[in-house]
């Protein structure tokens, strides 16, 4: 496994250069909000933690799977707690990049260590924090635990690394990294046909991220061409706007965007999730739809917005008709499953459809609520999947026909699943709704029809949900289903804090989007300043009447 | 004192808080004790804060903003409650109904395994109900209106093991959502146009909106409050509700959530006005069609509940026959009685259908008057108020409504009238026929043998409802029994008795409610306290009666005279003729004019189909190509095997040809080596 050794060496030389040399990078705007004083290099920590973990585990012995298990777990939520800390410290108010960490790795290419946290950055990142505990003690594997929770660990150290890379080549690295504990999670512990399901989801997500190393790759040329010194620091780059021809811009988005759209994933390149969901252990679908799928969002926003604004607007319109074609053709395809998991694989096609209309809109609001919808989507799905996984424990069945009256049998485990399905389906007062209103309002400012048929999403959302309920929970207990047991106290411990989080966010949304709406606006900034694409001033003062009508030229005298 | 209005939906909040933890513990009958406290602690506090506001000199309207709930950009939704004459007047009933209807629950659902879940249930309902109400914006509403669905979903659904109840449940809330879609839409293109989606910014800005965006943000709004309340054609949900408990029923099928749709259309009425002619039309076009189409429906059903449910529906049509009119305050008047009327309805047919074992078919019933005498009392008083007989409280508010109608004028505004006057004749009928079978007449319940002629000419029609039952799908809900109250094999064993004082007192307040209510808004000048108490609110959007003295008393004697007739008629087939010799009602209406079987035809035919063949296209052509590639991958892969020989010669060629082409082209663009 060579690419482990390189991400260990990786994160072991940057540890003790990042203390020496931490915040080194002043020179750049963005990053200007940077905390100049050296301290303890979180963000670097949060990598490496649970890659020490990962080796720790592999170090204890196989004969003692218990042992293993609760190494893993500490490291989980030591890193968790580690995410909350990066909570804390976080700055609210400020656009840039915080709690930088920058270490010269390369120095002839200029690649760097670089990692830093924004407000769209900051809650991925805790989301990461805290699933992955939730999903090791949610699902816990039937043999070789200690390889499962070694990987699960990796995994951990990958996503947290492309959440917090600033250079080029250390997200493309982390971005692969990615793929191979998920590869191995999904051959190794996996469900029928978990060999095609692991081979699909690899090639898929392999072909994709080949045109990202060619268009990654490109994008440091041509930025050197155009008289800069070499360097993969996409800070730089991304400031450094009109250097590279507004064509060929658009061809390293494309490159891009692909890698990205198989991610999400978006239609009709999202064939490999259902797959893959339904095949995964129950960890792995948590961590694949809670997780891995907003590495694709994300990667949007950071290297598709944010790096090439212009070619962003360009591309815009094709996005959010892709955007929307998901929302509702994942709704439809997921109300016709057979499969528990894979009628809840499908509704993730629907969810994310939401955010890539929403971060395609280029607005303040759908750029707010497509992030917020990414953590939202991540804790609402991810609990379905726990739920599914319980179901799949105590009957080994996830054929919705073979489940019946469940909620007669367990009525506390079905409130749990009523509540999370809820949330799901964007009732308000839960999570759920509060992104998936953002994004269609932020839509609605720039797409307006985009916006309005998006909307119909609700509608199918509630169908294949409650359809599925009904089959699942309601009407007479069968004898094969009779011995269904009640939600136990270590379950409900596991659900409860992604409860806690469904009503919280439901609620007072408010200090979420405080965080991230300065980074959203800055985002919004850089797009309007070089895309040419701008929102409507409604979006961001609120008061705009004359903007109101909607026959050109119509309008009565004395607007509110 | 307005700032307790916090208070009306905070205790129904604490209340449910309460129960979901410590409801277990609590048990029967405390838990549902302490929801009831709960509810009229909220109705005490509505109560104070309308006596604010009532002190309240100069501006009635009053905003307590608590927190900021959703801020992004330029957008900024608070939860704030909003206070004003008509948030209040909502309040007030909301509350009000609810504490009686909480009580009653404590008797009705004594003998229920889920005695507690369902009081948790309630108060969640009556919470989201007033946020409803009582939100300063359309996203807090929107909060409560789908807070009330949800609850709505989950009651339906009450006794899940039916997979009828269930089917209902999920049918309430997909049906809904239809309607939530132009909620939602609205609300979209109100922040787009005004900036704001607060009740006090749209109501400043909509005389100022453009036309077409009025028109738009109105028709939107008008598809939300069809699916909430029930208007053609999304009404398909509400007949099948009554699969839920009885209080349910009364309290949010009919006197509460239903009449969202009402308040919403009276919220926004300035946007109506500024909306384009056509869209108030509309508006009062559609309810009274809905009037008299669920009056059809409603002349023709056996099962009790059914009747009220399609008369809900009707009583709904008129409500929004009236705000298309721009009888603002007739609306919510009507709202009002028909709270109080159809509250005590479905509360009796509960008291009957509990002291009949769960017998819900009327024509297992007669003669029930002697053995509950407060029920049939109570009935007969809400049954004369839904009749429009003078002086019921319903006699008022629909007088108020047919005469908006009238004031219409033209030729729809005439023709409205006409349906009006018809739909008060077809209700009259249907409610004395509902009446006489249940309360009067021979005994149907005891012993079987002795009315084995009877019996046996309407097995027909029964074997007829079977067949029903199970080709559409929707069922008739008499078989959703708890544990201990199943229906007695032995019909002769059958003892109908009266209910706990639980549940009648409920009955008669709400049976004095419903005979007096119309004292809220008498048509004399000086009485007519409803209307310049919501003065301040709707003043400015309501449509002035332009109608003598003269017509207005022709017309109410004309609606009088038309309800008589239809007792009349009720009384002449229902009451005079044996049981045996009564007509049988014509099957298209029994059931329903078979919309129920087309939607379910449609949407388990080309519906699935469309559903079906995306779940194809998916499987087979963006799946498939998927597979194709790497089908054609691995082919192309063992092809190109061959190269791999393992000889060195054969690589080093490779190695060479590979070279020299590389330094060709470098050399042709001119790099110097």
């Amino acid at each position: 496994m060579s690419a482990l050794a390189l991400v260990g060496a990786t994160a072991a030389a940057a540890a003790n250069a990042a203390t020496s040399a931490t915040s080194a990078s002043a020179a750049n705007a963005a990053t200007s909000a940077a905390d100049a004083s050296p301290q303890f290099p979180v963000l670097t920590a949060l990598v490496v933690l649970p890659a020490v973990g990962a080796l720790v585990t592999g170090l204890v012995s196989r004969r003692r799977p218990e042992a293993a298990r609760q190494v893993a777990v500490l490291f989980a939520v030591l890193t968790g707690a580690l995410s909350i800390g990066a909570l804390v410290l976080f700055k609210t108010g400020t656009p840039g990049f915080q709690l930088v960490d920058k270490a010269t790795w390369i120095k002839d290419l200029d690649i760097s260590w670089f990692l830093g946290i924004d407000g769209i950055s900051l809650f991925l990142v805790v989301l990461t924090g805290v699933l992955f505990p939730i999903a090791m003690l949610g699902g816990i594997p039937h043999h070789d635990e200690k390889p499962f929770y070694a990987w699960l660990l990796m995994l951990e150290a990958g996503c947290m690394g492309v959440f917090l890379a600033l250079d080029l080549f250390v997200f493309f690295v982390m971005f692969e990294i990615v793929l191979v504990p998920m590869y191995f999670l999904i051959a190794g512990w996996g469900y029928e046909r978990r060999r095609y399901a692991a081979i699909k989801f690899f090639l898929y997500t392999m072909l994709g991220s080949a045109f990202m190393l060619v268009g990654l790759v490109a994008t440091a040329v041509l930025y050197q061409r155009a008289g800069h010194p070499l360097t993969f620091n996409l800070v730089t780059i991304a400031t450094n706007q009109g250097s590279i021809a507004t064509t060929t811009a658009r061809w390293l988005f494309l490159s891009f965007a692909v890698a990205f759209a198989v991610k999400v994933p978006v239609f009709p390149l999202h064939t490999w999730l259902p797959d893959a969901h339904t095949q995964a252990p129950t960890a792995g679908s948590v961590i694949l739809a809670g997780v891995m799928l907003k590495l694709g969002t994300y990667g949007f926003l950071r290297f598709g917005l944010y790096l090439f604004p212009e070619a962003a607007t360009w591309f815009a319109p094709a996005m959010v008709t892709l955007g929307v074609i998901g929302i509702i053709y994942g709704a439809v395809a997921a109300a016709m499953q057979r499969d528990l998991k894979r009628l809840i694989a499908y509704s993730s096609v629907a969810h994310l459809g939401f955010i890539v209309l929403g971060t395609f809109a280029i607005t303040t609001q759908g750029l707010e609520g497509g992030v917020l919808q990414m953590v939202n989507h991540g804790i609402s799905t991810g609990a379905l999947f726990l739920l599914v996984g319980m179901i799949y424990e105590r009957r080994h069945t996830r054929a919705i026909a073979e489940l019946r009256g469940l909620q007669r049998a367990a009525p506390i485990f079905a409130a749990v699943f009523t509540v999370v399905m809820m949330s799901s389906i964007g009732v308000p007062g839960l999570n759920g709704f509060v992104g998936e209103f953002l994004t269609l309002l932020g839509a609605f400012l720039t797409r307006r029809w985009w916006a309005v048929v998006g909307a119909t999403g609700v509608i199918v959302a509630a169908l294949y949900l409650l359809w599925a309920y009904q089959r699942v929970f309601h009407g007479k207990l069968d004898d094969a289903n009779a011995d269904f047991g009640e939600l136990r106290l270590r379950e409900g411990l596991v659900l409860a804090p992604l409860l806690g989080i469904i009503v919280f966010l439901g609620v007072y949304p408010k200090p979420v989007l405080d965080r991230i709406e300065p980074s959203v606006k800055a985002l919004v900034a850089q797009v309007e300043n070089n895309g040419g694409q701008r929102q409507p001033p409604v979006a961001t003062t609120g008061t705009s009447a004359r903007e109101g009508t909607f026959v050109r030229g119509e309008r009565k005298g004395a607007g509110g | 004192m307005r700032e307790l209005v916090w208070l009306i939906p905070a205790l129904p909040l604490a209340g449910f808080a309460v129960l979901v933890v410590l409801g277990r513990r609590l048990g029967n009958p405390l838990a549902g004790w302490l929801a009831t406290l709960m509810v009229a602690a909220s109705f005490a506090a509505s109560i104070v804060v309308w006596l604010g506001v009532r002190a309240a000199s100069g501006e009635r309207s009053s905003t307590q903003r608590l927190f900021t709930w959703i801020p992004a950009g330029g957008f900024r939704v608070d939860v704030a409650f909003l206070v004003d004459p008509l948030s209040i007047t909502m309040a007030l009933f909301v509350t009000g109904i609810s504490a009686l209807i909480h009580l009653y629950s404590i008797g009705y659902m004594h003998a229920d395994a889920h005695f507690t879940k369902f009081f948790v249930y309630l108060n969640l309902f009556v919470f989201s109900m007033l946020v409803l109400v009582l939100g300063d914006n359309l996203l807090l509403t929107f909060l409560g209106w789908e807070g009330v669905g949800t609850c709505s979903y989950l009651l339906i659904s009450f006794w899940f093991e039916e997979e009828a109840n269930a089917s209902a449940g999920k049918k309430a809330f997909v049906t809904n959502r239809i309607g939530d879609w132009g909620f939602m839409v609205a609300t979209l293109f109100t922040f787009f146009a005004i900036g704001s989606v607060r009740y006090a910014d749209i109501t400043a800005a909509a005389p100022g909106l453009a036309t077409s965006t009025a028109t738009v943000i109105a028709v939107l709004l008008f598809l939300g409050a069809v699916g909430k309340s029930a208007q053609l054609p999304l009404y398909v949900w509400l007949p099948d509700a009554m699969a839920g408990p009885t209080p349910v029923s009364a309290l949010i099928h009919a006197a509460t959530m239903v009449t969202a749709g009402v308040y919403l259309m009276t919220r926004v009425g300035p946007v109506l006005a500024a909306a384009s002619p056509w869209v108030p039309t509309l508006i009062a076009v559609v309810g009274g069609l809905t009037a008299l189409f669920a009056a059809t429906i409603a002349v023709a059903q056996t099962d009790i509940k059914k009747v009220l449910a399609y008369s809900t529906v009707s009583q709904l049509g008129y409500m929004f026959l009236a705000i298309g009119s721009g009888a603002y305050v007739a609306a919510v008047f009507h709202m009002i009685t028909h709270a109080f009327f159809k509250a005590v309805l479905f509360l009796g047919a509960g008291s009957v259908i509990h002291g009949m074992h769960e017998e819900q078919d009327m024509r297992r019933m007669g003669a029930l008057k002697r053995a509950m005498p407060i029920t049939a009392l109570t009935f007969g008083a809400g049954s004369l108020a839904l009749a429009g007989i003078p002086p019921f409280s319903g006699f008022w508010s629909k007088d108020e409504i047919l005469l908006g109608a009238w004031n219409r004028g033209g030729f729809v505004g005439r023709g409205l009238w006409v349906i009006g006057v018809l739909t008060a004749l077809m209700t009259a009928f249907y409610v004395g026929r509902m009446v006489f079978l249940t309360f009067f007449g021979q005994a149907r319940w005891g012993d079987a043998p002795a009315h084995a002629a009877g019996e046996a000419e309407r097995s027909a029609v029964e074997v007829d409802d079977g067949a029903r039952t199970e080709h559409s799908g929707q069922a008739s809900v008499a078989t959703a029994a708890p544990a201990d109250h199943g229906r007695p094999a032995d019909q002769g064993a059958l003892q109908p008795h009266e209910s706990p004082w639980t549940m009648t007192l409920p009955l008669v307040v709400l049976g004095v409610a419903a005979t007096l209510g119309g004292a809220l808004n008498l048509p004399v000048a000086r009485l007519r306290t409803l209307a310049s108490w919501l003065d301040p609110v709707v003043g400015g959007q309501e449509i002035a009666t332009s109608a003598a003295t003269a017509t207005k008393w022709i017309l109410a004697a004309i609606a009088v005279v038309a309800a008589l007739v239809g007792l009349g008629a009720a009384g002449v087939l229902y009451l005079r003729r044996r049981f045996a010799d009564q007509p049988r009602e014509p099957r298209v209406l029994a059931r329903g004019w078979y919309v129920d079987e087309a939607v379910t035809a449609f949407a388990g035919g080309p519906g699935r189909r469309l559903f079906d063949g995306v779940a194809w296209f998916d499987r087979t052509v963006v799946d498939g190509a998927v597979n194709g590639v790497g089908f054609l991958v691995r082919g192309a892969g063992s092809g190109l095997r061959r190269a791999q020989s393992g000889y060195v010669r054969n690589y080093a060629l490779g190695f060479a040809a590979g070279a020299i082409v590389l330094v060709a082209v470098l050399v042709l663009r001119g790099v110097s080596l």
